[in-house]
C-alpha cells in the first residue's frame, strides 16, 4: 500500500450489490467525468433523479406529445412504436433478465392478437362472440400466459442454443399455422378483419388519439409492474439464473420454476400488446407476426440495452421512430442520415484538428470528384440527389448522381461495404485518409439507391444495428456492462 | 408403387441438397459452437451467382460455351465467392465476439442474415429470377426405371452431393486440416496450446462450410428453377432442422438428417398436402428436440462444474 491517500470511497449502492455486474464495472458510471460548470451540475442533478420520477416524467412527456399537433401519420407511428416498446419490455424479461434466447417471442404477440380477434369479431359466424374488452383482454392475457408456460416447458431441459432453435421453430410454426390451418376460422393469408375496437366501462376507443393515450398508460403501467418485479425476490432469482443456473440451484432457487415464470410473464406482456394492436388495426394478418418484426424488437432491445426496462423502452421508441417514421420521408431521412454520421464523427474522432481535417477534405473531395465527373461526361452528373429540402439543394454540386443512378448506386453499395470493412482493418493515418472517400461514397450510395427504396434501407439498418451494437457496445446504450466469468 | 419410388427419388435429391447446407452449418457449429443463422443466406447468394453466370454467357437458351463448362464455372465461382464471403463474415462479425456472452454472436448472426437478405433485395430486386434449366439440360436426358424417372439434373445433384460428402468426410478424417478442425471443435484453448493456428482453422472451416452452401445454392437453382432473396431463409430453416435432427455438430448426423428431412418433405407433399409440409417439418423438429435434444447422432453434453 503506498502512502498516498486512498481515493474517497463511493457511497454504498442504494440498490445493494447488483447480481451479474462486476463491482468495478458497475461503478464506472460514478467515476466518469462531468461536463464543466453548470452543465455538470445539471448532469449531476439529472443523475440524482430516481427511477420512478423519471418514469413519471417520461409518461407525462408521452401524454403531452400529441398536443404539439401530430398528424395522422405521426400518430400512427407513435402507436406502433409504443406497441414495439411494450414487446421490447416483455422480451427483456426472458432475454435480458433470465438470459434465455427466445426467438419465438413474436408468436405470443400474434397469439394474443388472434385470440382477441376471435373473441371480438364476427369471424366465428353464428357463434360470434363480441366480448367486452374488460373481459376479453384479461382472458387473452391469461391464455397467452398459459401458452408461454407450455412453450417454456422445454427450457427446463434445453439450454442456450437448443432453446433458441425450439423457440425459433415455434415462431415459424405459428406463422405457418395461421397461414394454412383452418382458413375458415383464422382466415389464412387474408387474416381476420372487422375486429371490435376496445370498449370498456362505457367508453369506446375508436380514434387513433385514444389508442395512443391507452398505449401510453398501458406501457407506463407495465413498466411500473416490471420494475416492482425486477427489484423483487423473483427479479433477483431471474438474474441469478441468467448468471449461473447451477449456482442458483445450489442457493435453493427453484431454477425451472423461475425460468417458466419468465416465459409466462414475457408472454403475458406480448399478449397484452397483441390485443391492443389487433383492436387498433381492426385486423390481423399472419405477416404481421413474421420474422422482420421479431428482428425489429430484438434490435430495439439490443440498442437500448438488454436487461434494463428503461433501455428496452427507449430503444424501441428510437428504433421504431427511425424505422417507420423518419426513413419514409426523404427530407427527414436525409437529416437523420447526415446527422447520424456527423454525430458519430463528433463522438469518435479526436483530436478536433483531425475531425476538422476530415470534414474539410471530404467537402473538397466531393467538389473535386463532381468537377472531374462533369468534365468527363455530362450524363454522369445529370441526376439530382434524392434528398429533398435544403439537404438536397446543398448536395447538388457536391455528390455525383448519374442520369441513371440505379446501377452505379448498387455498385457503390457493394464498394461501400468493402470500404467499411477495410476501414475497420487499417489503423492510424491510413484510417483517416480512407475515411474521406468512404464518407463520400456513403453519401453517393444514399443519394442514388438507399433513399430511393426506404423499405429495404430500413431493414438493412436494423440488421446493421444488430451487428454493430453487438460488436461495439453489447450492453446497449443504457445497459450496464456485464462481466461473464469464463466457465 | 411407382409413385412411392418417384417421391423417394425426389426426396433423396432434395435431401442431398439440404444435407450439403446442413453440413456447413454443422461444421461451423462444431468449431465455434455458434448457430450461424446467416448460413441459409449464403446459399441464396450462391444461387444468385449461378443465375448471373448463366446470364453472362448468353442466357439459358443460347449459351455461348458448352453446357458442362458453364456448369463448372457456376459451381466453382459460387463456391469461391460464397466461401470468401463466409470468411469475411467470420473475420469481422464473429471473431471479435468469440469470448463474449453466448447470446451476442447469436444476435449478430441474426443481424447478418437480415442484412444479407435485404442487401440482395436492394441489389437484385424482389422479382423471381428463373434459371430455365430445361432449356439447356433436357429433362428427358435421364434414366427411366419402370415408371420412375430420374432426370439429368437430379443425377448430377445426387452424384455431386455424394462426392462432396465423401470428400468432406475424408478431409475431416484423413488430413491435417481435418485433424486440426476436430481438435479446435473439442477444445479451442487446448488446441491453441498445442500450436494449432486456431484463427486459420476456424477461417478454413467457414470457407469450406460456406462453399458447400454456395454449391448447394447453385444446385437449388438448377433443381427448383427459381431464385429470390427469400429462398435462403426457408432453406436455412430446413438445413437447421436437418442438422439438429442428426445431432448438431455431427457430420454424419447432418447428412442423414438432410436426407431424412428431404424424404419426409417429399412424402408429406405427395401423400398428405403441400399446405402442411412446413408445419409438419417444424413440428417434427420440435418433437425431436423435446424427446432427444442432442439429435440422433449427437452425444449428450457433459458439463464441468
Amino acid at each position: 500500500m503506498s502512502g498516498e491517500a486512498l481515493p474517497p470511497t463511493t457511497a454504498p449502492d442504494v440498490d445493494g450489490p447488483q447480481v451479474g455486474a462486476d463491482e468495478w464495472v458497475a461503478r464506472r458510471a460514478q467515476r466518469h467525468e462531468y461536463l464543466p460548470s453548470w452543465l455538470g451540475a445539471a448532469q449531476r442533478a439529472a443523475e440524482r433523479v430516481g427511477w420512478w420520477p423519471r418514469l413519471a416524467v417520461a409518461g407525462l412527456a408521452g401524454a403531452l406529445l400529441p398536443l404539439l399537433g401530430l398528424g395522422g401519420f405521426q400518430l400512427q407511428v407513435g402507436i406502433d412504436s409504443l406497441v414495439i416498446a411494450l414487446l421490447a419490455v416483455g422480451l427483456n424479461i426472458v432475454v435480458g433478465w433470465t438470459g434465455m434466447l427466445d426467438l419465438g417471442f413474436v408468436a405470443f404477440f400474434g397469439f394474443g392478437a388472434y385470440t382477441f380477434a376471435l373473441l371480438s369479431s364476427a369471424q366465428l359466424g353464428s357463434h360470434a362472440i363480441h366480448l367486452p374488452s374488460v373481459l376479453s383482454i384479461p382472458i387473452v392475457m391469461i391464455a397467452t400466459g398459459i401458452l408461454g408456460l407450455l412453450v417454456g416447458l422445454p427450457s427446463r431441459r434445453l439450454i442456450g442454443d437448443y432453446l433458441a432453435i425450439v423457440t425459433l421453430f415455434f415462431g415459424e410454426a405459428f406463422v405457418e399455422f395461421t397461414n394454412n390451418v383452418a382458413p375458415g376460422v383464422l382466415g389464412g393469408p387474408n387474416g381476420i378483419v372487422g375486429i371490435d375496437t376496445v370498449h370498456a366501462f362505457g367508453h369506446q376507443i375508436s380514434t387513433n388519439a385514444g389508442y395512443y393515450y391507452l398505449l401510453v398508460v398501458v406501457l407506463v403501467a407495465t413498466m411500473a409492474v416490471l420494475r416492482l418485479l425486477d427489484t423483487s425476490r423473483t427479479g433477483r432469482a431471474w438474474r441469478a439464473v441468467r448468471e449461473d443456473p447451477l449456482a442458483a440451484a445450489s442457493m435453493t432457487i427453484p431454477v425451472d420454476r423461475v425460468k417458466l415464470m419468465a416465459f409466462a410473464f414475457g408472454a403475458v406482456v406480448a399478449g397484452l400488446a397483441g390485443t391492443i394492436f389487433a383492436a387498433q388495426q381492426i385486423s390481423v394478418f399472419p405477416t404481421d407476426f413474421d420474422t422482420p418484426i421479431l428482428i425489429v424488437v430484438y434490435a430495439a432491445l439490443v440498442l437500448g440495452g438488454s436487461g434494463s426496462i428503461a433501455g428496452a423502452a427507449t430503444g424501441a421508441l428510437v428504433v421504431y421512430v427511425i424505422y417507420d417514421g423518419l426513413l419514409r420521408s426523404p427530407t427527414y431521412s436525409g437529416f437523420m442520415f447526415y446527422g447520424l454520421i456527423l454525430l458519430t464523427l463528433l463522438a469518435k474522432l479526436r483530436p478536433w484538428r483531425r475531425l476538422g481535417l476530415v470534414l474539410v477534405s471530404t467537402v473538397a473531395f466531393g467538389f473535386l470528384a463532381h468537377a472531374v465527373a462533369q468534365a468527363i461526361s455530362h450524363t454522369w452528373v445529370a441526376g439530382a440527389p434524392q434528398s429533398t429540402g435544403f439537404v438536397g439543394a446543398a448536395l447538388r454540386d457536391w455528390v455525383i448522381v448519374p442520369a441513371n443512378p440505379q446501377t452505379p448506386g448498387k455498385f457503390g453499395f457493394v464498394l461501400l461495404i468493402c470500404m467499411l470493412i477495410a476501414l475497420v482493418q487499417v489503423k492510424g493515418v491510413w484510417r483517416t485518409i480512407l475515411l474521406v472517400p468512404t464518407l463520400y461514397l456513403a453519401s453517393f450510395t444514399w443519394e442514388t439507391v438507399l433513399i430511393a427504396s426506404p423499405s429495404v434501407t430500413r431493414q438493412l439498418m436494423i440488421g446493421a444495428i444488430l451487428i454493430v451494437m453487438m460488436n461495439a457496445r453489447p450492453q446497449g446504450l443504457l445497459g450496464t456492462r456485464r462481466v461473464e466469468v469464463p466457465a | 408403387m411407382g409413385f412411392f419410388f418417384q417421391e423417394l427419388v425426389n426426396g433423396v435429391t432434395t435431401g442431398a441438397l439440404y444435407a450439403l447446407v446442413a453440413l456447413g452449418f454443422s461444421m461451423v457449429y462444431g468449431v465455434l459452437k455458434l448457430l450461424n443463422f446467416a448460413h441459409g443466406d449464403l446459399y441464396m447468394v450462391g444461387a444468385f451467382i449461378g443465375y448471373f453466370v448463366i446470364q453472362w454467357f448468353g442466357g439459358p437458351a443460347a449459351l455461348s460455351i458448352p453446357v458442362p463448362v458453364v456448369l463448372l464455372i457456376m459451381f466453382v465461382l459460387a463456391a469461391l465467392v460464397v466461401g470468401f464471403l463466409g470468411v469475411v463474415i467470420e473475420r469481422f462479425a464473429y471473431r471479435p465476439l468469440r469470448d463474449a456472452p453466448r447470446i451476442a454472436p447469436l444476435i449478430t448472426a441474426i443481424g447478418i442474415s437480415f442484412f444479407l437478405e435485404n442487401a440482395a433485395l436492394l441489389l437484385f430486386g424482389a422479382q423471381y429470377r428463373v434459371y430455365n434449366t430445361s432449356e439447356f439440360i433436357s429433362f428427358s436426358s435421364g434414366i427411366q426405371i419402370g415408371s420412375v424417372s430420374i432426370d439429368a439434373v437430379q443425377i448430377m445433384v445426387l452424384a455431386m452431393g455424394l462426392a462432396l460428402m465423401v470428400g468432406l468426410r475424408l478431409l475431416v478424417i484423413r488430413t491435417t486440416l481435418g485433424k486440426q478442425m476436430r481438435a479446435v471443435a473439442s477444445d479451442r484453448e487446448a488446441a491453441e496450446m498445442l500450436g494449432i493456428n486456431v484463427n486459420f482453422t476456424i477461417a478454413a472451416t467457414f470457407f469450406l462450410g460456406s462453399a458447400l452452401a454456395g454449391v448447394a445454392g447453385v444446385m437449388a437453382g438448377l433443381l427448383f428453377n427459381q431464385v429470390t432473396n427469400m429462398i435462403g431463409f426457408t432453406a436455412g430453416l430446413k438445413a437447421f432442422t436437418a442438422a439438429v435432427v442428426g445431432g448438431i455438430g455431427s457430420l454424419p448426423g447432418a447428412m442423414l438428417g438432410g436426407l431424412l428431412i428431404g424424404i419426409a418433405e417429399s412424402f408429406i407433399t405427395g401423400y398428405v398436402s403441400s399446405t402442411y409440409t412446413n408445419l409438419l417439418i417444424f413440428g417434427l423438429l420440435i418433437a425431436v428436440m423435446l424427446v432427444r435434444p442432442t439429435g440422433l447422432f449427437g452425444r449428450p453434453q457433459l458439463r464441468k462444474v
